[in-house]
């Protein structure tokens, strides 16, 4: 065995055993051997460890994620470049956004999971020098029957809020599933948006030997050791609550502090390149900042300012604690750095100092701990690389043969209506928004619709439109299609509001990659994801992985959730959902399929996910996004609104609510059939509109080649498919807004 | 016209409180460090704006109540000079002993954010006079605390002496338990000092000054104080 060098000090002997501890494998442990040509220190083990975990090192996706269109377009950076994606928006102003998982920290601890989960990204955010506009998140929960998953709901919920709101962030958007396959892994993905001027960017490169190395703001203590390496990078099992202590503890007001000095020292010229620490810590910026541009960083652990005494160097190097940035100052302009932070009465301390070869010198009490190239500690440097065997899983087989057409039930069509509408998945959720605030720093012109729409004051006159979608009953059946329809519904969401969708971020929930059935639903959502996302011209501008989404032997549905930016030039002419006015006429655009497979029907009523998903034609959805758009702008519609779970009628039943109780009166041609009212065909918006304007709306959809047909007229609270039932806006309404209130106070 | 907007390091409704003012009030505007010793010259009224002052994790306003700046803000409202507190601001103000009562936790215990409809109950203070009273106005709350509760002999005589200026209604004016966001004694959303100078309020007009938002009811409050201040 290769002995340490002399000069280095290990506080344990480390040895196979604790490569294992620390989540290498054997092969890994290997290839560390061979790099270091000699045995590592303990604290050297621990930083390959999370350093080559799943969670940093991307090692079993970034294969795959190099097919992605990840470049060009509006895109400032390429993915994968900095914090955070950037896109210019012209007239010298860009948005920054990202979307990220947390969701092992909030299955064991929803409420401190979900709110430091909404901390990183905004950190991702500002870090880059953007202020943060407007935050969403995409939240997937087991049905909501037992109390384990109120409790879950209930804590991730209050977490986002306390978080954002006191953070003063608007949380404007997202979505909630229930589904049993979430039951024990519940999905939490937190998306934040910023806007800075395209010239006033901070890089995450650390450069220029001699510069300094600053550490500022919260203290360093033992919370989230291994938060990366074990808990993200795993499954959950008996021994999962355990780990509850690798939980972080946010706290939003320190954060609030933090964003305030770092956009005064990026503004004020002093910041050479800034990185936030989530993740594995001091460990990962360090080392990901080093490896950008080949510099070395020499660092002095006992500078570190620590909030617990006799913290090891392995600890510090390791510890997630929150509210954190790691910045390189520009030599000489210590002092004014220092008074910023002062102002903000934010902690900056130095810890280090930039060196120009490529070695992550660490020290810990006078002794070196770390000495090693910070290269191949990183993705794109010497991380692994893996290429996991894919195979079809098995299920496949059978959900496709599920025959959908010759179906029985009992319940009518009605009744089927109300199941919909009050099952939590559709139903409103109002009970969580309202926990948000959603419109401090007052830009939330409507957050409403089928996407937030946002104005930016910087830029009179104009806005942006945000969403996140993935439905994934659709991945489950077809994961190529599925992630092909996550895009394109995204998409069609910022289209319905009256924006031009110009980019999209992911956040890619899995289960365990080393399982062939699900790699290879993973590479197919990814094939479908970039085929999407080359068609609509909307690049990936960067995301995250979450793999190990698995308990009880059973992997989540592939969920690869889309968060889209779309762009508004005038924000007279935007779009919302509701009906408008009494006598408007009601029209769908798009191609009716009539397709069950995968419906909310088909769960709700038959009590199963099969069939084939919705079929997705990218052609046929981009012509009709032009001539939604088109009809928008042209002041054409009064109302625009895809269809979704549930279908037409549930498309119909959001279109009447609202404060003026516009309902509608709606005749199908041909048979009436549960198809044709809750099939989930994509690629379809409804609109309503003056009589007046039919035919211009014609003209539009036969320049685009989209067809469309009448569905019936806006009428006075009353809500009729005719030769199906008849009721009030008020009963459908009182039925959906009851459904998810009703359950949280059982 | 000259509005000082006091910052607290956790104050992140400054910056609406600014535009508000200086864009759709079209007064001047500056902000207060709560480092600061003194009130700049001129300022006509002061705001405190909405927030987490410091974190709140003790008792909102608790902390805020000791910064420099309020030492100078409780000596300005004691001249008799005009102080807003919205949301946090309400808060650090009772905190402060500017206003009487205190603002509980939420009868829902939650954070509850939406639009509330306001009864306007005395237009003759310098914050309400473009107000009629009775009639409806629609702003947003946004808190966690915001449940108005004070002694009986206290809200007697806030009552009596005309001191209750907004209370929550529903869309009609009628002021109901349903209409009770958070269970505030006798649905008050703010009220006023003895003297009529010191405004405190759970909802936000600062939020709906810009028709683009969908409402600009709050516009009332600042235009109020413009007419009745401006030198």
């Amino acid at each position: 065995m290769i002995e340490n060098n002399d000069k280095l000090w290990s506080e344990i002997d480390v040895t196979l055993e604790t490569a294992h501890e620390v989540g290498l494998t054997d092969d890994e442990y290997s290839q560390v051997l061979e790099i270091l040509g000699r045995k590592p220190t303990y604290t050297e083990l621990g930083v390959y460890g999370v350093m080559w975990s799943e969670h940093c090192s991307y090692k079993n996706s970034i294969k795959q994620l190099k097919t992605l269109p990840r470049s060009g377009g509006r895109m400032l950076v390429d993915a994968g470049e900095e914090n955070a994606g950037l896109i210019d928006i012209g007239d010298g102003y860009a948005i920054c956004f990202k979307i990220e998982s947390h969701n092992h920290p909030s299955a064991i601890e929803p409420f401190q999971g979900a709110a430091t989960g909404v901390g990183g990204i905004l950190r991702d955010i500002f870090s880059m020098g953007a202020r943060p506009i407007a935050a969403l998140n995409s939240l997937r929960f087991g049905e909501l029957e037992s109390g384990r998953i109120k409790y879950l709901m209930r804590g991730a919920v209050e977490g986002i809020g306390h978080y954002g709101n006191s953070f003063g962030v608007p949380t404007v958007g997202g979505e909630i599933y229930f589904d049993d396959c979430y039951h024990d892994n519940p999905l939490i993905n937190a998306m934040a948006v910023g806007i800075c001027k395209a010239d006033k960017t901070a890089s995450a490169a650390a450069a220029g030997p001699g510069n300094p190395v600053f550490i500022v703001g919260s203290s360093t203590g033992r919370d989230g050791i291994h938060g990366a390496s074990l808990l993200a990078s795993r499954e959950f099992d008996e021994q999962t609550e355990d780990m509850r202590p690798t939980v972080q503890v946010g706290d939003p007001f320190a954060e609030k502090l933090l964003l305030e000095a770092t956009l005064e020292l990026i503004e004020a010229d002093v910041v050479v390149a800034v990185q936030d620490m989530g993740a594995a810590g001091i460990c990962c910026s360090t080392s990901e900042m080093s490896a950008r541009t080949d510099v070395g960083m020499d660092v002095d652990l006992d500078k570190v300012p620590m909030r617990e005494e006799g913290m090891s160097a392995y600890e510090i190097m390791l510890s997630e604690s929150q509210e954190r940035m790691l910045f390189i100052i520009e030599k000489g302009k210590e002092e004014k750095a220092i008074e910023i932070c002062d102002k903000w009465d934010v902690p900056i301390t130095l810890i280090g100092i930039i060196t120009n070869d490529g070695i992550l010198n660490i020290r810990r009490e006078g002794k070196t701990v770390v000495q090693m190239d910070a290269e191949p500690l990183v993705l794109g440097g010497g991380a692994p690389q893996n290429d996991p065997k894919a195979i079809e899983p098995k299920y496949l087989k059978e959900t496709r043969a599920f025959d959908t057409t010759n179906l029985k039930t009992d319940i009518s069509l009605k009744d089927a209506f109300f199941k919909l509408i009050s099952t939590p998945t559709i139903a409103s959720k109002r009970w969580i928004f309202e926990q948000y605030d959603s419109q401090v720093r007052t830009n939330s012109v409507n957050i409403k619709g089928d996407a937030a729409v946002i104005r930016l004051k910087e830029l009179p006159g104009k806005g942006i439109a945000l969403c996140t979608d993935c439905n994934s009953r659709y991945t489950y059946l077809n994961p190529y299609n599925g992630a092909m329809s996550a895009v394109a519904e995204a998409a069609r969401n910022v289209v319905c509001v009256g924006a031009e969708p110009v980019a999209i971020t992911n956040c890619l929930n899995f289960g365990n990659p080393d399982d062939p059935e699900v790699f290879w639903t993973f590479k197919e959502a990814i094939k479908g994801m970039g085929d999407a996302c080359r068609a609509l011209g909307t690049p990936v501008t960067g995301g995250n992985v979450s793999f190990h989404n698995e308990s009880r032997n059973r992997a989540v549905n592939p969920t690869p959730t889309i968060g889209m930016l779309g762009l508004i030039d005038d924000l007279n002419k935007t779009m919302s959902l509701n009906f408008k006015k009494e006598g408007d006429e009601i029209y769908i655009l798009g191609n009716d399929r009539q397709e069950f497979g995968g419906s909310e029907y088909l769960k709700q009523i038959h009590g199963t996910i099969s069939g084939e998903a919705p079929i997705i034609d990218i052609e046929e959805e981009k012509r009709l996004q032009k001539a939604t758009l088109t009809a928008i702008r042209s002041s054409v519609v009064n109302s625009a609104h895809d269809t979704a779970e549930g279908g037409i009628a549930v498309c119909l039943a959001e279109k009447s609510f609202g404060k003026n109780k516009l309902g509608c009166e709606v005749e199908l041609s041909g048979e009436l059939t549960a198809a044709k009212l809750f099939g989930e065909s994509q690629s379809r918006i409804v609109v309503s509109l003056d009589s007046a304007k039919v035919a211009e709306l014609k003209t539009i959809c036969d320049n685009n080649n989209v067809p469309m047909t009448k569905l019936g007229t806006v009428v006075n609270d009353k809500f009729e498919i005719k030769g199906c039932f008849e009721t009030t806006v008020a009963e459908i309404e009182k039925e959906y807004e009851d459904a998810i209130p009703s359950r949280m106070q059982q | 016209m000259k509005y000082g907007v006091v910052v607290f390091p956790g104050s992140n409704c400054d910056h609406d409180a600014i535009t508000a003012t200086s864009v759709y009030a079209g007064a001047e505007t500056v902000e207060i460090w709560h480092k600061d010793t003194s009130i700049p010259e001129g300022i006509d009224c002061i705001i405190i704006p909405g927030g987490f002052s410091f974190g709140d994790y003790l008792r909102s306003g608790a902390i805020a109540r000791v910064s420099p700046i309020m030492k100078e803000v409780i000596k300005f409202a004691n001249n008799g000079g005009h102080v807003l507190g919205i949301c946090n601001g309400f808060q650090i103000l009772t905190e402060a002993g500017l206003l009487p009562g205190t603002l509980q936790r939420n009868e829902s215990i939650h954070f509850i954010c939406k639009d509330v409809h306001l009864k306007t109950i005395n237009n003759s203070s310098a914050f309400t006079t473009k107000l009629k009273n009775d009639t409806v106005i629609k702003i947003p709350i946004a808190h966690q605390e915001g449940n108005f509760f004070a002694e009986p002999e206290t809200i007697s005589e806030l009552e009596d002496n005309n001191r209750v200026i907004f209370r929550y209604c529903d869309e009609n004016g009628n002021v109901s338990k349903e209409a009770n966001p958070n269970g505030s004694i006798n649905n008050i959303a703010g009220i006023i000092n003895e003297k009529g100078n010191v405004l405190g309020m759970m909802p936000h007009p600062e939020r709906y000054c810009d028709p683009i938002l969908g409402c600009a009811d709050g516009l009332a409050v600042f235009e109020s104080l413009n007419t009745n201040l401006s030198k």
